[in-house]
């Protein structure tokens, strides 16, 4: 049975200095799984607040079930049948699990009779879940699974995913998309926005693809190669990463029986890692953000110091130095979170790029600063990583997130490093930003340095590694080249999703 | 010295006396706190509420009507804060500071024509039966109806915040006021009204310094129990039953070192008039020592709240 759920004419949102929607026109029909594509900044955002009540179209309009809808509030919104997972999760970690749903139900049941309901829906769609339990101690895919059942208890007519696997483990991916065809069959429809094209081929019945606020292209997704979808999104030809084959050097980076403390609550704290990377070598690490990542980040940076020993640069002991000592030997960091960890949101993009390349560009003459230098730098990087912003003086904080992840990874990347750790590099970053970033990585390794990639995203760990391994529960696998590597491989080098329930559809 | 001046009964009495303006104050600011907002602005909310309290509970000869208009000028005051802060994105603690200073000088010109007055007496609540049981009955059945109020309101805000839909959505605002935002929660008319709930009640606190517990307005007579009030919230880690002990050990030192000046105990008096700021928060902290997720302060707290869209 098909029979248009949700119509969209001619919607149209401008913002000072552009427009967000240009008429923008589709039809979602009952049980239907629709894809809205596009890069970062085509609209899909402002296309979904639309819908969602958040935001005020300016011309258009949409027909829900053949009627008239405007909602004037995400409460309108949802009472009439239209629910949305976000993107970054609207959560409140000190609250439990029944309270962050409850918050998002217009006319909750008591707390008690709420408990109960979570668990049986929760179970029915295999997504178990505690309601006592506080959101803070959750992984990213429970939290997920908070969102999902919250929207599910509404029994809507529509439900919105906003990017829902960027922190999923592919165990997990799978799981959701078990629960998501199951929505789709009992005759919600779905909308669904990612950048992941392959999820996209998997998943969706249909696609709707925008760039630059408008629709350029409508098409069944199945049909398509992914590779085709990319570029209707670009708009151009994809380049893939070029690799040459080049020969390992010596090994650079030592790490011998690592551990260190665990540094946010919901870390985890390092167990006996030991690896090698050899110049020019790329060493990808998978694995779920919180087993570690953080950890080994800042042990090879320097935020955490420990034994000489542990940690050596080109045979050199280093564990005990800090980041600025290591960052003058050639041992760049760029962490994963962009605004408060990799740069400091209110400071502009040039005094961003003297906090990391001071040493190592000579920016600091005598105990001054050398602005002209320092700008001269940070427009290079700007020039040569394609950031998008007004210029070098702009803050951090006012670059959309692709932009600032350009950033921040050019800067580290033009410093020449001799050993350059990433932690997740593309998260949230379109696919031709992406493409751009990988090169430059690729770049850096064949350029003989040596590169260790973190990251949650397989596809990309594959593309780009020589070598893989897996960090789990703060623990390093052996690694293994990563040529040939099978998914159910990888999967057991992963090991977790131990807890999860496929549903038995 | 003479320890024996000191008569228990009437020393738990009285102690209970001293803690209800700090509870009232500090009751308010957890609320607003709860919500997200830092108001350093109680001090000068409290004493604007005891003049206007006290000229009004003078003028009218009510001390009922006295306490309503204190509530009222200290949720009016409070928009003085929370116009800056909520409409104009003003910064909350250099906002809080000028309240205050503000409202200590107002106070001042206002209490110009009322030195030396005395306002009308406040009756005592006597309850029946309870109040005529030996010890107990002086020390919990004789006091004056806003002394259960504020137990009432103690007991009112923590079932609010812990049970009710209300209470979810201002712990839900101050946690994380974007998420609150994306659910089509108002986040800036809670706030507001957090606030103002903040200032009635600091007014009533001042109201009941100048009305029952002093009474008569002297100028910059809440001396400092603002900010106690303050500090009461932070190391009662957020929950009212602990702002409820920190307010009474506050009031029960302050009570007992006055009975031990009397006494005239062998310790210089500065000494004894800092004993109650010192010892409250010392044991506060240690009670807050054990530190539990929830027991944490709410995550946007102070935090300026800017829809993006």
């Amino acid at each position: 049975m098909t029979e248009n759920l949700l119509e969209i004419n001619g919607l149209t949102k401008a913002y000072p200095g552009v427009v967000a929607n240009d008429a923008v026109s589709f039809a979602i029909d009952k049980g239907e799984v629709h894809a809205l594509l596009g890069e970062n900044g085509a609209g899909k955002s402002t296309l979904v607040k639309m819908i969602y009540g958040l935001v005020r179209p300016d011309l258009g309009q949409m027909n829900l079930l053949g009627k008239r809808f405007s909602p004037p509030e995400p409460r309108a919104a949802r009472a009439a049948g239209i629910a949305m997972v976000f993107q970054h999760f609207s959560l409140f970690e000190a609250l439990d699990v029944a309270e962050n749903i409850a918050l998002g139900m217009e006319n909750p049941p008591k707390q008690r009779e709420l408990a109960a309901r979570i668990t049986k829906v929760s179970h029915a769609y295999g997504l178990p879940l505690d309601p006592h339990r506080l959101v803070g101690d959750l992984s990213a895919g429970e939290r997920q699974r908070v969102e999902i059942i919250r929207c599910l208890l509404q029994e809507p007519k529509l439900l919105i995913m906003d990017e829902p696997t960027s922190v999923l483990t592919p165990k997990e991916v799978e799981i959701l998309f078990q629960t998501l065809r199951r929505i789709a069959s009992d005759g919600t429809a779905i909308l669904y926005i990612s950048h992941k094209l392959e999820e996209i081929r998997n998943i969706c019945d249909s696609a709707t693809i925008l760039r630059h606020g408008k629709v350029v292209a409508t098409c069944t997704p199945r049909e398509k190669s992914a590779r085709e979808l990319a570029e209707m999104m670009v708009g151009c030809t994809l380049h893939e990463p070029l690799r040459q084959a080049v020969e390992f050097g010596d090994v650079v980076l030592e790490i011998n029986d690592l551990n260190a403390p665990s540094r946010s609550q919901f870390g985890t704290a390092l167990k006996h890692i030991n690896m090698n990377v050899r110049a020019g070598e790329v060493l990808g690490i998978g694995g779920v953000a919180g087993n570690g990542q953080e950890e080994l980040l800042a042990a090879i940076s320097g935020e955490t110091t420990g034994k000489a020993g542990t940690t050596k640069f080109m045979g050199q002991a280093i564990g005990n130095l800090g980041p600025n000592p290591r960052r003058k030997m050639g041992v760049l960091a760029a962490p994963e979170e962009r605004l408060g960890h990799s740069a400091a949101p209110d400071m502009s993009l040039t005094e961003n790029t003297l906090l990391t390349a001071a040493s190592r560009q000579n920016l600091v003459k005598k105990g001054f600063v050398d602005w002209g230098k320092t700008r001269k730098f940070a427009k290079k990087i700007i020039a040569e990583f394609d950031v998008r912003t007004p210029g070098a003086h702009t803050a951090a904080r006012a670059l959309s997130g692709g932009n600032l992840q350009k950033f921040v990874i050019g800067r580290e990347v033009m410093q020449n490093p001799r050993v350059l750790i990433v932690n997740q590099p593309t998260w949230g970053v379109d696919a031709s930003a992406a493409a751009q970033i990988r090169q430059s990585l690729l770049d850096l390794a064949n350029n003989g340095a040596a590169v260790v990639v973190i990251s949650q995203d397989l596809d990309e760990l594959m593309e780009i590694s020589d070598t893989f391994c897996a960090l789990n529960e703060g623990e390093l696998t052996r690694p293994r080249p990563a040529k040939g590597l099978t998914v159910e491989e990888i999967g057991l080098m992963l090991g977790g999703a131990a807890d999860l329930e496929a549903v038995n559809v | 010295m003479d320890l024996s001046a000191i008569n228990p009964v009437l020393l738990i009495s009285s102690l209970m006396i001293a803690a209800t303006p700090i509870l009232l104050a500090a009751l308010g600011e957890l609320v607003v706190e709860k919500s997200g907002v830092l108001n350093l602005g109680v001090e000068g909310m409290m004493i604007v509420g005891a003049i206007c309290g006290f000229a009004i509970a003078v003028q009218t000869g009510s001390p009922v009507l006295g306490f309503g208009g204190a509530a009222l000028a200290g949720a009016l005051l409070s928009l003085l804060f929370a116009f800056p802060t909520q409409i104009l994105l003003a910064n909350q603690v250099a906002s809080g500071l000028a309240l205050t200073l503000f409202g200590l000088g107002l106070s001042a010109l206002i209490g110009k024509n009322f030195d030396g007055l005395i306002p009308p007496a406040t009756d005592k609540l006597h309850v029946p039966v309870l109040a005529d049981i030996p010890v107990l009955g002086p020390i919990l059945f004789q006091h004056d109806p806003m002394v259960y109020f504020t137990l009432t309101l103690t007991a009112v805000i923590w079932a609010v915040l812990k049970y009710s839909r209300a209470g979810l959505i201002i712990r839900a605002v101050g946690e994380n006021h974007d998420a609150a935002h994306a659910l089509g929660y108002k986040v800036v008319r809670i706030r507001i009204l957090a606030i103002m709930f903040g200032g009635a009640c600091a007014g009533l606190g001042g109201a009941y310094l100048s009305l029952i517990r002093v009474p008569i307005w002297t100028e910059g007579m809440t001396a400092g129990a603002g900010w106690i009030a303050l500090a009461i919230v932070v190391f009662g880690g957020w929950r009212p039953w602990r702002v409820l002990i920190g307010a009474y050990i506050f009031g029960g030192v302050t009570v007992l070192q006055f009975n031990l000046q009397v006494a005239g105990i062998a310790l210089p008096v500065q000494y004894l008039a800092m004993s109650p700021y010192v010892i409250t928060i010392v044991v506060l902290v240690i009670i807050s020592a054990s530190k539990s997720r929830a027991g944490g302060p709410p995550a946007a707290l102070g935090k300026i709240f800017h829809a993006s869209h």
